[in-house]
């Protein structure tokens, strides 16, 4: 058996497909062909953009009116599935929704699930993904046995996102079932939180601060120094879970994945879920107290010192400039 | 109100983990305890027992050889009982087959109104179980709850998002996964830590629950490789004399970024 037929869990954010969801038609179409897209969303805006890409077919819900997309969409792919088109593998993001859609489908299907993958590899019939343990230090290959559809959910950034040039996806409405109770949680509310300057996860540098700051008013050094960079300010999980700064600043594995070409770590000890989300930064400059701080470890450059001390001198120098 | 809360006993955090050279799976055969992760949940259903001024918080939990160490930190905090599923055919079971495990573990308690767990242990981060337990269950969930209250028979959750957070409802019975920072757990005390020792922890086998324990053969992956990843070397490390910054803005200046 090879794999003919590969499917995307897609999300689109303000009327375009999110970056993981490119990323994954990369791969995909790399593999087969034959690449569907699933959409828990309205597909009008984005036929053109995931065909570009290499999705041949689009199955698309519509809004889900409120519906997590989590049983609803993964209930709707059960329904096609049973209908008689089964992938062999699916693709999913690394995130909130695309574990969700995953595990529910996984019951459904009652197929197992490999997660945090960062690669998948096809060789006759045997498809295997490549998963980072112990804080990226060893990487551990695992191969599906039994028959499909596989399903494997992918850490943001580990494709690199490129057109073919393909023509607008087709599109095809698909209904999602009756949920029953399973179906009964219902979004009534939806918050964003502004930030301004250059997003996170695609800001060329960024500059983080951790437990080392000491307390949340330092965390305004971050923000400061980040704005002279014209970065993006980050953050460790410690100080997200302490309430300094929303959770949509978090780095590491369970934050967002970053990749710039400059990463400033400020009284950040480098937890190993932190450095999962950074170690891929081009070039890292930590600044801790503790000179066994594990971040040194992988900084290109560290300064043994106090935050406190060396970060205004830094921005005063900057500003100087 | 009844709760539920899943709690995964873990090797030490502190301590490197290991791969059985065997198996290939992590090494689980030290001393196992409460995964932090899971402290959020245990005192997330405390505080919601509290207030609806009546119920109890009960766990389940699936480990290897009856450890029952870690699931002791959860009593001594305030749970009332648990059921732990202890099962040497169950080792290397992948997180489907745990959360039939776990969601059969929920039964043999006559289910609750609500069960709670962590969005991810620490130690294997899979990140599934929550909802795959969900729909074993048949029951609505929320995942990545950050804030939780319950009103009459309903939960209101704020849910985590890329971009910020969903107001969600949901009637009970239901399922949530919290985030770490949801409520700040209680230590246990001594005298709780005294209770704990007494409190019924049922150890049962998947057999007792009516699992098939699929383990290594049903796992439906098995481990083909192990290598070790490319390490990143460390550069110039200096302790700071006070000009350090200096430093900084030369290694800006070369990358050509200011």
């Amino acid at each position: 058996m090879s794999v003919n037929s590969v499917w995307v869990f897609a999300q689109v954010v303000n009327g375009a497909p999110t970056s993981a969801t490119l990323e994954l038609l990369t791969k995909a179409r790399s593999l087969s062909s034959n690449v569907a897209v699933f959409l828990g969303d309205d597909a009008s805006s984005v036929a053109s953009a995931l065909g570009e890409f290499g999705a041949t077919k689009v199955y698309a819900t519509g809004n889900l009116g409120g519906k997590l997309p989590g049983v609803a969409v993964a209930s709707a792919m059960k329904a096609i599935i049973d209908g008689g088109d089964k992938p062999d593998l699916v693709l999913f993001p690394q995130n909130y929704e695309g574990r969700d859609v995953m595990s529910r489908l996984s019951v459904k299907l009652d197929k197992t699930v490999l997660t945090n993958s960062i690669d998948v590899s096809v060789d006759g019939g045997a498809v295997s993904a490549t998963t980072p343990i112990f804080g990226g230090n060893t990487l551990v290959t695992t191969t599906f046995t039994g028959e499909g559809p596989y399903l494997v959910a992918f850490r943001p950034k580990s494709f690199a996102a490129e057109s073919a040039g393909g023509a607008a996806a087709e599109v095809v409405s698909v209904s999602v079932p009756d949920l029953g109770a399973t179906g009964a949680a219902k979004v009534t509310a939806v918050h964003v939180e502004e930030t301004t300057g250059p997003k996170l996860d695609e800001a060329d540098i960024v500059v983080s601060g951790g437990r080392g700051l000491g307390e949340a008013d330092k965390y305004s050094m971050v923000e400061e120094l980040a704005k002279l960079l014209k970065g993006a300010p980050g953050a460790s999980r410690a100080i997200v879970d302490a309430g300094w700064v929303p959770y949509s600043y978090q780095v590491g594995q369970t934050g967002k994945v970053v990749k710039p070409s400059v990463y400033i770590a400020a009284g950040i000890s480098g937890a190993t879920q932190h450095m999962v989300g950074m170690k891929g930064s081009k070039n890292i400059i930590a600044v801790n107290k503790d000179k066994e701080a594990p971040i040194f470890g992988i900084a290109d450059l560290g300064i043994v010192g106090d935050v406190h001390k060396v970060l205004p001198k830094l921005i005063e120098a900057l500003k100087g400039r | 109100m009844n709760v539920i809360v899943c709690v995964k006993q873990i090797p030490d955090p502190a301590t490197p983990g290991a791969l059985d050279g065997a198996t290939n799976t992590l090494k689980r055969d030290g001393k196992l305890i409460l995964d932090d992760s899971d402290a959020y949940g245990v005192e997330m259903a405390l505080q919601l027992v509290a207030a609806a001024g009546g119920g109890e918080v009960s766990l389940v939990s699936m480990a290897p050889n009856g450890e029952t160490a870690g699931m002791r930190t959860a009593l001594a905090m305030g749970a009332a009982k648990g059921v732990l599923v202890s099962d040497p055919a169950l080792q290397g079971s992948d997180a489907l087959t745990t959360a039939k495990v776990l969601a059969a573990a929920v039964k043999k308690l006559g289910g609750a109104d609500l069960v709670i767990a962590a969005t991810e242990s620490s130690d294997g981060y899979t990140g599934t179980v929550p909802e795959q337990m969900a729909e074993v269950l048949g029951l609505p969930s929320v995942t990545f709850a950050k804030k939780v209250a319950v009103d009459g028979g309903t939960l209101k959750v704020d849910r985590q998002t890329e971009s910020g957070y969903d107001e969600v409802e949901c009637p009970l019975p239901a399922l949530i996964s919290v985030t770490a920072g949801v409520v700040e757990p209680r230590y246990p005390s001594f005298k709780g830590i005294m209770a704990a020792k007494s409190k019924p922890v049922d150890t049962v086998t998947a057999a007792d629950l009516g699992v098939t324990p699929a383990g290594w053969a049903g796992a439906g992956q098995k481990i083909s490789n192990v290598a070790q990843a490319e390490a990143r070397q460390a550069g110039e490390v200096i302790e700071d004399d006070g000009e350090s910054f200096g430093k900084i803005v030369a290694f800006l200046e070369n990358l050509k970024v200011i």
